[in-house]
C-alpha cells in the first residue's frame, strides 16, 4: 500500500474554491455593470493587469499576514512597518543608486528585527497578539512621525523600476508578487516550518507536546509578516518615488490584509487556509476598487459594500463548514 | 406495567453514507433507570438526539405519555421536561455555579436580575441533592474538580424538574469514589419517579444501576435485558457480536524483560514527592491512584512538561535530566496525554500530518518536507496501529475515539521510542479499540520497550500491567504483581490498609 502524505489531490480544498467562485462572481458583475454604466471594456488585458497592480502592495503584506492568522495569530503592527520601512529606504538612498543594496538590507532587518519583537512579546510576554501589535504599531508610528513629517529622501530613477518596469514583457510588481506567492506556497506545502505552522495553528499544545518548538513558530510566522510589511514598503517606497509616514496607516493596509486573508478562507483560529485564498481575497478587492473607478461611483459606497462581501464571504464559508459537520 | 413516558418506535435515521439508526423501538418508564450501551458508532448518541429533539427522525414515531410528538426544537423537549447531561460540559469556566445553573433564565426583579434569589434558589437545588457542602453557589467554575463540575451539570438539569434524564458516559470524567456519589444521586432522583436514560461503557456500573440494559449495533437495537437475568459478558457479546476471549493479552514473561530503561530515584516537584521507580524493556508498568493522588503529575513529570526539580533519573543507564517534551522526545520518550482532543491531536488537519507531527518536529526547521519518505513510513505506521479511515487526508476530528487514539500511538510511535508514557490509553474508546490497543501496547513492550500506563480504570490496569504501582498524595504508595485483585489496589489507594 502507497500513501499519498501530500495535501492536494485536488488543487484546493472546499473553501478555497468557494474563494475563487466568489473572485468570479465579482470579475463577471464588474464586466456586466461596466459595460452597461460605466464606460465598458473592462475585460481587457491592460485594465486587469491595471488590477493586479493595485493590489500588488495589499497582496504583498496579506502573504505575511496568513502566516500569522495560520498560527492563531495577527499582525496590526504592518501598516506601520509599510511606512517605516518606505521612509526608511528613501532616506537612506537619497536618489543615490549605490545605496540601493545597502537601503534595502538595512530594510529588511528592520522587518526581521519587528517581527522577533512581536514574537517574543507575544511569546515570552504572554501579551495578546492583537494588544501586542497594535502596541508595537503606535511606538513605530510615534518614532516615525517625530522624526519625518513628510516625504523623506527619494529613491533613484533605477529603483523605481521595481514598480514601472517590465520582466519579459510583463510588468515588475506583478512579477515581484507572483515570486512571493510561490517561494509562500512552497514553504507552508513542503517545508518543515510550514507544516509546523498549520500543527500550532491547529493546536498549540498538541504541537508542543509532539516536540514543536512553537515559540520559534510563532516568532517565525511574526518575522514573515513583518518582512512582508517591508517588502510592501519597498515597493511603495518605490513607486511613490519616495517615503513618507503616513502611507501606512493611510492605505489601512493592518486591516485590510487581515479582511483579505479572512476573505481567502483562512480562518481566524488557526491551522486552516492558506496563501491561494488570500490571494483570490486580494483580487476581490482589486476588482470591486477598479469596477468603482471605472463607472465613477462614490468612493464611501465602495467601503459599504468591502463590508458587506467580506461578511457574505466569510458567513458562507462558515455555513458550509457546519452543513459538512452535521 | 406502568404506561411508557417516552418512546420511540421504528425510528430510522440516515447521514450520508451512513445508516445512523434502523427501525429502533426503545421505550423509557417512571422510576427506571434504562441504560443504553453498545459500541462508539452504534448510534446511542444519535437515538438520544431523536429522544430530546435534537434530530429529526427520517422514519418512526417519538411519543410521549402515549401521545405521538414532533420536536421542531431541543427547547420544546426542554418544556415537556427532558433534560440532557452530556459528555462533555457546557459550563462557562468564570462564571459562578449559581449563574451557570440559571444560565439563560436568571430570576429578575422588577426587570433587573436578582441575584440573590438566583443563589437562594441554586442553593436549594444543590441541597436537594445533598451536594451543597461541597459546592457553593457563589464558587467559580474554574475552582472546582472535574467531579464537582459534573455535578454542577446535574443540578443544572435537575434544577429544570425534569421527568426525563439523560445522561452520556456520566462517570468518565470521576473517580471511583466519585461515582459512587453519583449513583447515589440517581437512585434517589429515580426513587422520586424521574426516568433515567443511562449511557456508559462500564458495564459494572450498568449492572449496578439499570432496570433495563438495551443494547445497540449497528444502529439496531440487538435487545433489551433484564440485569438480573443476564451476564456482563453476554451484554458485550451482544455489543460487539462476538465473543472476546482474550481481552488483555499475555503478560510478559521472565525472559522478555531486559536491560532497566527508566529509573528514577527520590523525584519530586510542586506535586509529587519521594518518586522511586524503574522501567524495564519488555515490561508494562501499570500506575493506578485516584484523582488527585499525583497519577498524571509523574506522567508529565516524566515527559517534562512539568519536569522533576528533585532527585535524579537515569534513562538507557545515563544520567538525564528531562527539562522539557522535546528534550524527552530526543532521548526515546513518548507521551500519550489522558485528553486526546485537548492536546494530543490536531483536530482539523488530516491524519497523515497528525502521525508525522513528532517526527517533523524533530527535523530541523527550514528542512523541506519529504514526501517519499514520509509516504514510506506513514504505510508502516498504519499498518502497525491499523487506523480505521478512508485515507490520510481525512480529518481526524471525523475519526471515531479509538481510531483518534490509534493516530497518536502512530504520532508517537514514529519515532520507536524506548519508553513509552501513556495516560488513560483507552478512555471512551469502545470495546474492540480496547482491545486492539491493549494489544498494541504489548507488542510495544515485546519489541524492547518499557511502557508506563496511567488509568483510573482499574480493571484496565490490573488486566495488562506486568507490575503495578499505586500512587496516594502525590508518591508512590506501593507496588504490587501482576494479577492482584481490584481490592488490593484500592487499599493502597486510599490507604485503608498497611501498604503491602
Amino acid at each position: 500500500m502507497t500513501i499519498n502524505t501530500h495535501r492536494p489531490a485536488r488543487l484546493l480544498d472546499t473553501t478555497t474554491s468557494a474563494v475563487f467562485m466568489i473572485l468570479f462572481a465579482v470579475l463577471v458583475t464588474a464586466v456586466v455593470l461596466v459595460e452597461v454604466f460605466g464606460r465598458g471594456g473592462f475585460l481587457t488585458g491592460e485594465i486587469l493587469s491595471n488590477v493586479v497592480q493595485r493590489s500588488v502592495a495589499l497582496g504583498i503584506v496579506a502573504i505575511g499576514q496568513t502566516f500569522t492568522i495560520l498560527i492563531g495569530s495577527l499582525d496590526l503592527s504592518v501598516a506601520y512597518v509599510i511606512s517605516l520601512s518606505a521612509v526608511m529606504a528613501s532616506f537612506i538612498m537619497q536618489g543615490d543608486p549605490a545605496m540601493i543594496v545597502p537601503a534595502v538590507l538595512a530594510v529588511l532587518a528592520i522587518g526581521l528585527c519587528v517581527g522577533v519583537v512581536n514574537g517574543l512579546i507575544i511569546t515570552r510576554l504572554q501579551v495578546n497578539p492583537l494588544i501586542a501589535t497594535l502596541g508595537t504599531g503606535f511606538i513605530i508610528q510615534g518614532v516615525l512621525s517625530a522624526s519625518f513629517q513628510n516625504f523623506a529622501g527619494s529613491v533613484p530613477e533605477s529603483f523605481q523600476a521595481l514598480a514601472y518596469g517590465h520582466v519579459g514583457g510583463v510588468p515588475a510588481p506583478i512579477v515581484l508578487w507572483a515570486g512571493l506567492i510561490a517561494v509562500a506556497i512552497f514553504v507552508l506545502r513542503y517545508t518543515t516550518f510550514g507544516a509546523h505552522i498549520y500543527a500550532v495553528g491547529g493546536n498549540a499544545e498538541t504541537a508542543r507536546l509532539s516536540g514543536i518548538r512553537t515559540e520559534r513558530v510563532v516568532i517565525g510566522a511574526h518575522v514573515t509578516a513583518s518582512v512582508s510589511a517591508s517588502l510592501t514598503g519597498l515597493y511603495l517606497a518605490s513607486r511613490l518615488g519616495a517615503g513618507a509616514p503616513w502611507i501606512g496607516p493611510e492605505g489601512v493596509y493592518g486591516l485590510e490584509s487581515i479582511a483579505a486573508v479572512v476573505i481567502g478562507g483562512t480562518i481566524l483560529a488557526g491551522g486552516r487556509g492558506g496563501v491561494a485564498g488570500t490571494v483570490a481575497g486580494v483580487l476581490i478587492f482589486g476588482l470591486l476598487d477598479s469596477m468603482f473607478n471605472q463607472m465613477g461611483i462614490d468612493a464611501f459606497l465602495k467601503q459599504v459594500l468591502r463590508g458587506l462581501i467580506i461578511i457574505a464571504a466569510v458567513a458562507s464559508y462558515s455555513i458550509r463548514s457546519a452543513d459538512r459537520a452535521a | 406495567m406502568t404506561q411508557p413516558l417516552l418512546s420511540v418506535a421504528g425510528v430510522t435515521k440516515r447521514f450520508p453514507g451512513v445508516l445512523a439508526l434502523n427501525d429502533v423501538t426503545f421505550d423509557l418508564r417512571p422510576g427506571e433507570v434504562h441504560a443504553l450501551v453498545g459500541e462508539n458508532g452504534a448510534g446511542k448518541s444519535t437515538l438520544i438526539k431523536v429522544l430530546t429533539g435534537a434530530y429529526r427522525a427520517d422514519a418512526g414515531t417519538v411519543s410521549f405519555e402515549g401521545r405521538p410528538i414532533t420536536f421542531r426544537h431541543p427547547r420544546e423537549a426542554q418544556a415537556l421536561g427532558i433534560a440532557v447531561i452530556y459528555q462533555e460540559f457546557n459550563l462557562l469556566p468564570d462564571r459562578t455555579v449559581a449563574e451557570n445553573i440559571y444560565l439563560g433564565r436568571e430570576p429578575t426583579r422588577w426587570g433587573l436580575l436578582s441575584r440573590r434569589q438566583m443563589e437562594r434558589d441554586t442553593a436549594s437545588v444543590l441541597a436537594e441533592l445533598g451536594v451543597d457542602d461541597i459546592i457553593t453557589p457563589r464558587a467559580p467554575v474554574r475552582s472546582l474538580t472535574v467531579a464537582q463540575q459534573q455535578l454542577v451539570e446535574i443540578a443544572k438539569a435537575v434544577s429544570f424538574q425534569p421527568r426525563v434524564l439523560v445522561m452520556d458516559e456520566p462517570t468518565s470524567a470521576l473517580t471511583e469514589r466519585e461515582a459512587d456519589l453519583l449513583f447515589g444521586l440517581v437512585r434517589r432522583l429515580q426513587s422520586r419517579g424521574l426516568a433515567v436514560v443511562y449511557i456508559s461503557h462500564r458495564l459494572p456500573e450498568v449492572f449496578d444501576l439499570a432496570t433495563r440494559i438495551s443494547v445497540l449495533k449497528d444502529g439496531q437495537l440487538v435487545g433489551t435485558l433484564d440485569p438480573a437475568k443476564t451476564s456482563k459478558d453476554a451484554v458485550v457479546q451482544m455489543m460487539v457480536g462476538r465473543e472476546i476471549e482474550h481481552y488483555y493479552p499475555a503478560k510478559a514473561a521472565a525472559q522478555e524483560i531486559g536491560q532497566t530503561i527508566l529509573s528514577v530515584r527520590d523525584g519530586g516537584n510542586g506535586r509529587i514527592h519521594d518518586i522511586g521507580l524503574s522501567v524495564r524493556a519488555g515490561e508494562i508498568v501499570g500506575i493506578a491512584g485516584l484523582q488527585g493522588s499525583g497519577r498524571y503529575a509523574l506522567a508529565r513529570a516524566l515527559f517534562g512538561v512539568d519536569p522533576l526539580t528533585r532527585g535524579s533519573t537515569e534513562f538507557l543507564g545515563r544520567p538525564l535530566r528531562i527539562t522539557g517534551p522535546r528534550q524527552a522526545l530526543d532521548a526515546g520518550i513518548a507521551f500519550l496525554t489522558e485528553d486526546r482532543k485537548r492536546d494530543g491531536l490536531t483536530l482539523m488537519q488530516p491524519v497523515a500530518d497528525n502521525c508525522l507531527l513528532t517526527v517533523r518536529a524533530l527535523r530541523p526547521i527550514l528542512a523541506a518536507l519529504r514526501p517519499a519518505r514520509d509516504a514510506d513510513r506513514l504505510s508502516g505506521l498504519w499498518r502497525q496501529v491499523d487506523i480505521r479511515a478512508a485515507g490520510p487526508q481525512v480529518e481526524v476530528g471525523s475519526l471515531s475515539g479509538g481510531n483518534q487514539q490509534k493516530v497518536v500511538l502512530a504520532r508517537l510511535l514514529a519515532r520507536k521510542p524506548r519508553l513509552l508514557i501513556c495516560a488513560e490509553p483507552t478512555r471512551g474508546i469502545d470495546v474492540s479499540a480496547k482491545a486492539a490497543i491493549h494489544g498494541l501496547l504489548r507488542d510495544i513492550a515485546r519489541a524492547g520497550a518499557g511502557v508506563l500506563m496511567v488509568s483510573s480504570e482499574l480493571p484496565e490496569v490490573i488486566g495488562s500491567s506486568d507490575r503495578i504501582l499505586v500512587m496516594r498524595g502525590g508518591t508512590i504508595a506501593g507496588e504490587l504483581p501482576a494479577g492482584s485483585s481490584e481490592a488490593a489496589v484500592m487499599q493502597l489507594a486510599t490507604g485503608t490498609a498497611a501498604a503491602a
